[in-house]
């Protein structure tokens, strides 16, 4: 599914350069749900934009879907993001003048999707995320949990083949962290791929796989026991 | 493209940016708003002073000149400086057939004389005038008609009389077409009525009775006061003066080089004075508005730039979700655009109101100051399409500067 080897990336800052990533090597599987830990310069919301195509690496192999990414025009990063990848963002990112399916429906927009057939599509996500009485709302007349939930709804509105989160807990309290990663969970069930940068130990836990990341290497990549978040809600 | 400015999710997208904040919007428009209402009104305003303006000498040949008789002021051919040039209905004749160029060449003259009727009298500016007067300076007739041309082959005694004499001759409400009027003890029928106009060339005058009368009856033979030389409209009349000077000066024994044995007016250069001076105002008017429909096309560019700068996370997330850095472009492009067209729409549609209540105002009767202010639909359509290639122009800028931005850089927490 998803295929890393030997990863650089440095920063230029004034006359130096900072050196982010320091040949990374990972490999995901399809249906895999892998969370992403570091303190924070360890450079783990570096990988995650450059597997999410906001970034670009500096040498280094990416391969996503059998499909290299190297070379990107503007235009084909736009296009394969919007086809393969969806995101999550910690701080939900929703245009705030635009109503909750607005914003579900606005990848599909970009796929060049009719009007009819997209919001038909776009309620479905919402239905799914439990969202559907809350269509018409503005994002300012939800609460956190909702938008989280809506922006996930966005995330998955163009059916992409991964899902990359960035600490989509970051900005919630506890009860609805737990319930935002039940419903995380669901989606791995159902056989998404997810991949999530988080520094929360007990959300890392909810996932599959935890990789490490300290001053640009990886330091631990293990597998561990999903701790179902239902549990807690 | 056409098909995306046919699709409604483009206008809808627009419409949701552009009312997601309204005094912004509002703000934006404000500026082209005010350069097409100053362009329109000032234009408007300037045509209407024209019209008036031609109004005013519509009724005037305007390529004349008036040329009159005065002392000699050089010694010639044995004659002394000094000597009394009196014109003559031969001068005339001679110009009209031997300078080039000549429309018409009108003879008058014209005397102060006692006037009375019955107890009445005063003393009135006296005319003998052609009929062909009345084309060349319309009289405005409030009764009656003006010289004809049987009152010249006949000589009759009959005079047109301006509304000041009559106010002074007749009693109020008296009628006044057939009546007698006595001009230096001999009787004139009065057959006009007319009212002096806001501007006059040359003396004003208060009787005009047949030309061959006056002459006749007060004993002037073939001596004339003065002549206006009306020149065909492709000549230019400053030259049509000189000649005609050389050519009275020859025939009337005067030094070539003197310069004051002639006085004259020429109406042609006063009149093309004022035209220039009218097609300067128009110069600085579209000046004025142009300029000012600059600061408002840069002003939107400028409120667009600090927009784009607010919705740098917006435009990241877009670009995010698989918008390309073209499809960003467009929408900010056509938003610009189409604020400026509306604040352009808008522009024109007040603008026309502020002409009609020129018009209303200042346009109404027939010594109005400004007449028929408008601007022509040409004049419009440039203004709309100088306004569609300002906002696409001042389009780009933002938009280049919010794809410049990369989207991770855009989307990162602060």
């Amino acid at each position: 599914m998803l295929k890393i080897h030997q990863l650089h990336k440095s920063y230029a800052i004034g006359d130096s350069s900072l050196h982010v990533l320091k040949g990374i090597d990972l490999e995901v599987e399809s249906g895999e749900m892998v969370a992403i830990m570091g303190s924070s310069g360890s450079g783990k919301s570096t990988l995650l934009n450059i597997i999410g195509m906001l970034d670009e690496a500096d040498s280094g192999e990416y391969i996503l879907d059998e499909l290299p990414i190297k070379n990107l025009t503007e235009k084909k990063a736009a296009v394969y993001r919007n086809k393969f990848l969806g995101f999550i963002f910690q701080s939900f990112n929703l245009i705030n003048y635009k109503n909750a399916l607005e914003n579900v429906a606005l990848p599909l927009y970009y796929q060049g999707m009719k009007r009819k057939e997209r919001q038909k599509k776009a309620l479905f996500h919402l239905e799914k995320v439990g969202l559907a009485n809350w269509a018409e709302h503005l994002p300012k007349e939800l609460s956190g949990g909702q938008k989280q939930r809506v922006a996930i709804a966005r995330a998955l509105a163009a059916n992409p083949k991964l899902l990359l989160a960035d600490e989509p807990t970051g900005a919630l309290d506890t009860k609805t962290s737990y319930d935002i990663m039940n419903f995380i969970q669901s989606l791995n069930d159902e056989g998404k791929t997810i991949l999530m940068v988080t520094h929360e130990e007990d959300i890392a836990n909810m996932c599959k796989r935890i990789v490490r990341l300290r001053d640009g290497v990886i330091m631990e990549d293990k597998k561990v026991n999903q701790v179902r978040a239902e549990q807690y809600v | 493209m056409l098909r995306f400015l046919l699709d409604r999710d483009t206008w809808q997208e627009v419409f949701d940016s552009l009312s997601k904040n309204k005094l912004r919007s509002i703000l934006t428009m404000v500026g082209v708003w005010w350069g097409i209402l100053l362009l329109i009104g000032l234009l408007g305003s300037a045509r209407g002073l024209e019209n008036s303006f031609n109004r005013l000498f519509g009724s005037f040949a305007t390529n004349s000149v008036f040329v009159w008789g005065q002392n000699t002021g050089k010694p010639f051919k044995g004659f002394q400086e000094g000597r009394r040039v009196v014109l003559s209905l031969t001068d005339a004749k001679k110009i009209e057939e031997n300078v080039e160029g000549i429309e018409f060449v009108l003879p008058r003259s014209q005397q102060g004389k006692a006037v009375t009727r019955n107890f009445l009298s005063g003393r009135f500016q006296t005319a003998g005038d052609y009929p062909l007067l009345d084309e060349l300076q319309k009289k405005k007739l409030i009764h009656g008609r003006f010289i004809n041309q049987s009152d010249i082959d006949n000589r009759k005694k009959v005079a047109v009389i301006s509304k000041g004499t009559y106010e002074q001759l007749f009693k109020k409400d008296e009628e006044v077409i057939d009546q007698y009027i006595e001009i230096d003890d001999i009787n004139f029928k009065v057959v006009g009525l007319f009212e002096n106009g806001n501007v006059n060339m040359g003396p004003s005058t208060d009787i005009h009775v047949p030309f061959t009368t006056f002459q006749q009856v007060y004993n002037r033979g073939d001596q004339i006061g003065w002549m206006m030389i009306t020149g065909k409209p492709e000549f230019d009349i400053k030259q049509i003066e000189e000649d005609a000077k050389l050519l009275l000066k020859n025939i009337n024994n005067i030094h070539p080089e003197d310069r004051r044995a002639f006085g004259s007016f020429n109406l042609g250069k006063e009149f093309a004075k004022m035209t220039g001076f009218l097609t300067g105002m128009q110069f600085l008017t579209w000046f004025v508005g142009i300029a000012t429909l600059f600061a408002g096309v840069f002003a939107i560019g400028n409120i667009l730039l600090i927009t784009v700068k607010e919705r740098t996370k917006e435009i990241g997330l877009r670009r995010a979700l698989g918008a390309t850095p073209f499809e960003i472009k467009r929408q900010i492009v056509i938003e610009a655009v189409f604020i400026t067209l509306l604040a352009g729409l808008f522009g024109i549609i007040t603008g026309g109101w502020i002409l009609i209540a020129l018009d209303h105002f200042f346009g109404q009767g027939d010594d109005a100051a400004i007449v028929n202010a408008s601007v022509s639909i040409a004049v419009v359509f440039v203004a709309m399409v100088i306004l569609i290639v300002l906002g696409t122009l001042i389009g780009l800028i933002p938009a280049f500067k919010a794809t410049s931005v990369k989207p991770i850089e855009a989307l990162r927490e602060e």
